[in-house]
């Protein structure tokens, strides 16, 4: 695991209030019971944390998370991307 | 004291889409859109970058710069509309008829213009000291206290404050007391200025903005767009109007209000067609006889379904034939005014009879399953009318409206 993965997965955890072992790639943050307004915490302490904009609507869904590797996706997309 | 009938004699608005109930129905009724680009405060560092202002507001036409010192802009646009509706109703408040009436505007956010302006010096420019009059310029309820004090109003007089529903009940409870006897006329709307840097980082946060514009029940629609103007009604006995001979927009027939108690931002179907039938019961209406309903349609993917499933739950299979529009998509959300300015939509329907359009709609949400009047507005016959306001936080407020 990497370190960004480790620390998104912790944020995720966190905010979601979700136990770490739980947060499979794969596993869908309803069925977490990670509501909508976790996941705009989530997405607030990710950019915090690593100084970052993450494209992400609430209302778009081409820019929706479903799953907790969609997160680090998201994450490692733009922690990749040279400063604007 | 029996029941009352509570009709609407006086209508003022100060809209993204033009100022005077003139200009706001020729606006309406065309279809105009009035959000564009964002130009009352530095875009740089926001993602939000639209919105529905009211432009070319020139302060300085409305006020000397004595009044204008204590104005916030949304005590300012409350201003301006009030008198407007208090011309337009032909009443006068020098006699006893001030005691009897009644000044309650909603307002959801309050004089956050100032609070804005006043903490950026305060924390970024190292200012010692706010101006003194700070305090009475922000303050939630200065609109209100404004306007009472403009017309000489010395009735109940309060700010009602349930975020996206204040206006709707401002102009509820207003109604309630004329049609009970505790007040013989009432000032009643909401106003809302509340465009800041500070503000709108906020509503950024939030993440339920649209990039692109407010196409309310569209199938492409992809979040809220922020407003803000003020709109206000006046209001007295359908027998002091008669008897006036003054001019009647229409009657204010009934009102409903519900809490969801369950979410602070999602909404909930059933606290929202709970209010709908409450105010279809205390007006006594049979859901057959309504024929538009002016939504509270913000735009965002959760409001425009959940309001759809209300209204098909309330209204059965009268839904299909229902018309159904969000003024929103042409004034954008203006929180603490969106009742007003949707109730004075909603007066102008029905007097015109004619039904505003939702503007901005590429495809109609099929899943919402209702004729939101896409683009065009249509000639119908609107008995009794709608109008929706469900605020974050579960607070919901629907007013009925019938043609006099």
């Amino acid at each position: 695991m990497t370190e960004l993965e480790n620390d998104v997965l912790g944020i995720i955890a966190e905010k979601g209030r979700v136990e770490r072992d739980r947060l499979a790639l794969d596993a869908r943050l309803a069925d977490l019971e990670i509501a909508s307004l976790d996941v705009i915490e989530i997405v607030f302490a990710l950019e915090e944390r690593f100084g970052i904009e993450i494209p992400f609507n609430a209302n778009d869904a081409r820019k929706e998370f479903d799953t907790v590797g969609d997160v680090l996706r998201a994450v490692e997309s733009v922690v990749a991307k040279p400063a604007a | 004291m029996g029941h009352r009938r509570v009709v609407v004699t006086g209508l003022g608005v100060v809209s993204p889409i033009g100022s005077g109930v003139a200009d706001y129905a020729d606006s309406i009724f065309a279809g105009r859109c009035g959000i564009g680009p964002l130009s009352l405060v530095p875009t740089q560092g926001l993602s939000v970058r639209i919105a529905g202002e009211v432009r070319g507001f020139d302060p300085a036409a409305h006020f000397d710069a004595r009044r204008l010192g204590l104005l916030d802009r949304g005590s300012q646009f409350a201003l301006v509309a009030a008198r407007q509706a208090v011309e337009a109703s032909g009443l006068g408040f020098d006699g006893p008829l001030g005691l009897r009436t009644a000044t309650i505007l909603g307002t959801g956010v309050g004089g956050i213009t100032t609070l804005d302006e006043g903490f950026h010096r305060l924390y970024r420019e190292g200012v010692q000291r706010l101006h003194p009059f700070t305090i009475p310029r922000l303050m939630v309820s200065a609109p209100t206290a404004q306007v009472s004090m403009e017309f000489g109003l010395t009735g109940p007089a309060f700010t009602a404050s349930s975020a996206c529903a204040s206006a709707a009940h401002a102009i509820g409870l207003a109604f309630q007391m004329v049609r009970g006897g505790l007040a013989d006329a009432a000032v009643t709307g909401g106003t809302e200025a509340s465009l800041t840097f500070g503000a709108l980082k906020g509503w950024e946060a939030m993440r339920i903005v649209s990039p692109d514009g407010c196409r309310p029940f569209c199938e492409t629609r992809n979040g809220m767009v922020l407003g803000e103007g003020a709109a206000v009604l006046v209001l007295e006995t359908l027998d002091s109007a008669r008897v006036r001979g003054a001019d009647i927009l229409g009657e204010v027939a009934g009102f409903g209000m519900s809490a969801d108690a369950k979410d602070i931002t999602a909404p909930d179907a059933e606290g929202a067609a709970r209010a709908m039938r409450a105010a279809l019961a205390d007006a006594g209406l049979e859901p057959e006889e309504v024929g538009y309903v002016n939504a509270h349609g913000t735009g965002t993917t959760a409001n425009d379904a959940t309001e759809a499933r209300a209204i098909h739950a309330v209204f059965g299979d009268h839904a299909r034939r229902l018309l159904v529009s969000s003024t929103k998509s042409m004034v954008g959300h203006a929180l603490g005014a969106a009742g007003a300015l949707e109730a004075a939509a909603t007066l102008l329907a029905l007097r015109r009879q004619v039904v505003p359009p939702t503007a901005g709609v590429e495809r109609p949400d099929p899943a919402c399953a209702l004729d939101v009047v896409p683009r065009d507005a249509r000639e119908a016959r609107v008995e009794a009318a709608l109008s929706n306001s469900f605020a974050f936080g579960g607070l919901n407020a629907a007013l009925a409206f019938r043609r006099v």
